[in-house]
């Protein structure tokens, strides 16, 4: 079964990890690259990418004859998603699991951050046979 | 000094071969794990290079003389071991002369066999335990196996690493296991080849043309054991069932891709080849006595097929299947099913109550197709409104997109006839 394992960031949380010394920034990218090296070799590792800041982002809409019109980003928008982790697991308690290690990530200090992760099941596109 | 016969490339050929080749190098080698490496390599070169120059003469020997100098390597270098998953073999490493094959490699025709069980091992996941059969038994690349259960192919490549060293691991010596341990065994193993189809027959929805037809593989693996294990009534049964329930893959979804249910299904799109087929191993299989799980649902898969109109189905002999399959192997699903069939024979609500209990099962309380199909059933009795709510119910809970919109369908479908007052007056 495939979970998408989301993190979301407090839009505040941004401006503080320009604060984080240089030794916290490298044992935070660290420990993610651990992490997904070490779901790599389980065999659960799909996917994993980090997003650009919010303030690189745009809302898109289909204007008129589909043209593409964009729009900055909601101010009032208080959470933004910072990076996602994809896994295919046997049990969902397993992807919990997961989303608890990545949600324990050092911060400033070495602490853990206990950032909230999303986890939400993927759909699949196969179907069993109905009656 | 003549190196090939340009016979024509059959990949089906490869894959039969496979395990007899691996059989080979592990008696040779002792060592499980590396030599699936090394035929796996092996294979790869096959790919690489048959198709252009042509089948060698010997196909079986030229693998064998591939993957035994990669295992020559393999011991020879860690290095060569790290990079074995991603490193193209090079051509002048698999050019094998005709006069280097050894005529007669020792060969065992159990190997198959003894292979099938070695994967199938009970202490594996299901995944990784799948992903190693189909490398080994099935002679199928990680990147096609990759490919079909939509992961990266460094990650099924560690599944599949991950699952050698768990055999590994427990011990397991390359033999075959005496009859008794054999049919201890047997029903890990038929599980798997049913996960396989399963997987195959699940996915056979959906624009995945470049995947590879597990419910296929599935069924060349477990023809292959039904010629390994001919005595075997549940080996015929469960391959009766596989070929018995792909039969209607062609009528089971729409042009839009949108699921076709049994009874909507348009039957003469049916392969009736395939049919014939099941039939036959399911009658044998049954003649042997002792009837098991799969010859059962294979058994009604064939009451299904038999019938030329949805109507003309014969329910009650379904039902007493169903009774059967009760006694035989109890599962929720079991009783579900068993509930739709008795439905069908007694009315909707006696099938109704028999749900009732499935409530309190923590294994089916929450799963969809307990609102599906009590929806289905409410929507026989009558009660369009509560068929509506479970319906609706099931769509939030499955976690397929196919049966999400085939759900929704339905919801919306008995909505309108519940706002149109005339329709309504004629369903039953």
């Amino acid at each position: 079964m495939k979970y998408i394992l989301m993190m979301h960031i407090q839009k505040a949380g941004y401006g503080t990890f320009g604060a984080w010394s240089d030794k916290d920034i490298a044992a935070n990218f660290a420990f993610v690259k651990g992490l997904n090296k070490a779901l790599s070799e389980s065999g659960e590792f799909v996917a994993a990418d980090g997003l650009t800041l919010p303030d690189q982002a745009r809302v898109v809409r289909a204007g008129k004859d589909g043209v593409p019109v964009t729009d900055g980003v909601f101010p009032e928008s208080k959470e933004f998603l910072a990076g996602y982790l994809m896994v295919d697991v046997e049990t969902t308690e397993r992807a919990y699991e997961i989303a608890a290690i990545w949600s324990a990530g050092p911060g400033p200090g070495g602490l853990p951050l206990n950032m909230p992760i999303e986890v939400r099941q993927a759909m699949s596109v196969g179907a069993s046979e109905l009656p | 000094m003549k190196e090939i016969l340009p016979n024509a490339f059959d990949e089906r050929l490869l894959r039969e071969l496979a395990p007899q080749v691996l059989g080979a190098v592990v008696r040779r080698y002792r060592d499980f794990a590396a030599a699936e490496d090394a035929v796996q390599e092996a294979m790869l070169a096959a790919f690489a290079q048959w198709p252009q120059q042509g089948v060698p003469e010997n196909p079986r020997g030229w693998l064998i003389q591939v993957a035994s100098r990669r295992m020559t390597d393999l011991v020879r270098s860690e290095i060569a071991r790290r990079e074995r998953e991603t490193s193209v073999v090079r051509d002048a490493e698999t050019m094998v002369l005709a006069d280097e094959i050894e005529p007669d490699i020792e060969m065992d025709p159990n190997d198959t066999l003894i292979l099938l069980f070695m994967c199938c091992h009970p202490a594996l996941t299901s995944s990784s335990t799948i992903a190693l059969t189909l490398r080994a038994v099935g002679g199928l690349t990680t990147a096609e196996i990759a490919n079909a259960f939509l992961v990266p192919e460094a990650t099924m490549a560690q599944r599949i690493s991950r699952a050698k060293q768990s055999i590994k691991a427990s011990g397991v010596p390359f033999s075959l296991l005496p009859p008794e341990d054999r049919a201890e065994r047997l029903p890990a193993v038929l599980h798997v080849l049913y996960l396989i189809f399963n997987e195959g027959y699940a996915s056979s929805i959906g624009a995945h043309l470049q995947r590879l037809d597990l419910a296929r593989e599935a069924i060349r693996l477990t023809r292959c054991a039904t010629n390994l294990l001919p005595d075997d009534a549940e080996v015929a049964g469960l391959l009766a069932l596989m070929l018995l329930t792909d039969a209607r893959r062609a009528a089971r979804t729409g042009s839009d891709e949108e699921l076709i249910p049994l009874d909507k299904q348009d039957r003469s799109l049916w392969d009736r080849a395939e049919i014939s087929e099941g039939t036959e191993f399911l009658t044998a299989a049954l003649s042997k006595g002792s009837v098991g799980l799969y010859q059962l649902q294979a058994a009604i898969a064939a009451v299904h097929d038999e019938a030329a109109r949805a109507e003309d189905t014969d329910w009650p002999q379904i039902l007493a299947l169903y009774e059967l399959l009760k006694g035989v192997s109890p599962s929720p699903m079991v009783t579900l099913n068993h509930a739709i069939a008795t439905a069908m024979v007694h009315g909707p609500s006696k099938g109704l109550e028999l749900l009732k209990p499935l409530d309190s099962d923590h294994r089916l309380a929450e799963h969809h197709r307990l609102s599906s199909v009590r929806a289905h059933l409410l929507e026989l009795l009558g009660d369009h409104e509560s068929a509506v709510r479970h319906y609706r119910i099931a769509a939030s809970r499955t976690t397929s997109i196919p049966e999400q919109n085939y759900l929704m369908t339905q919801t919306a479908r008995l909505e309108t006839s519940l706002n149109c007052p005339e329709e309504k007056t004629i369903t039953p």
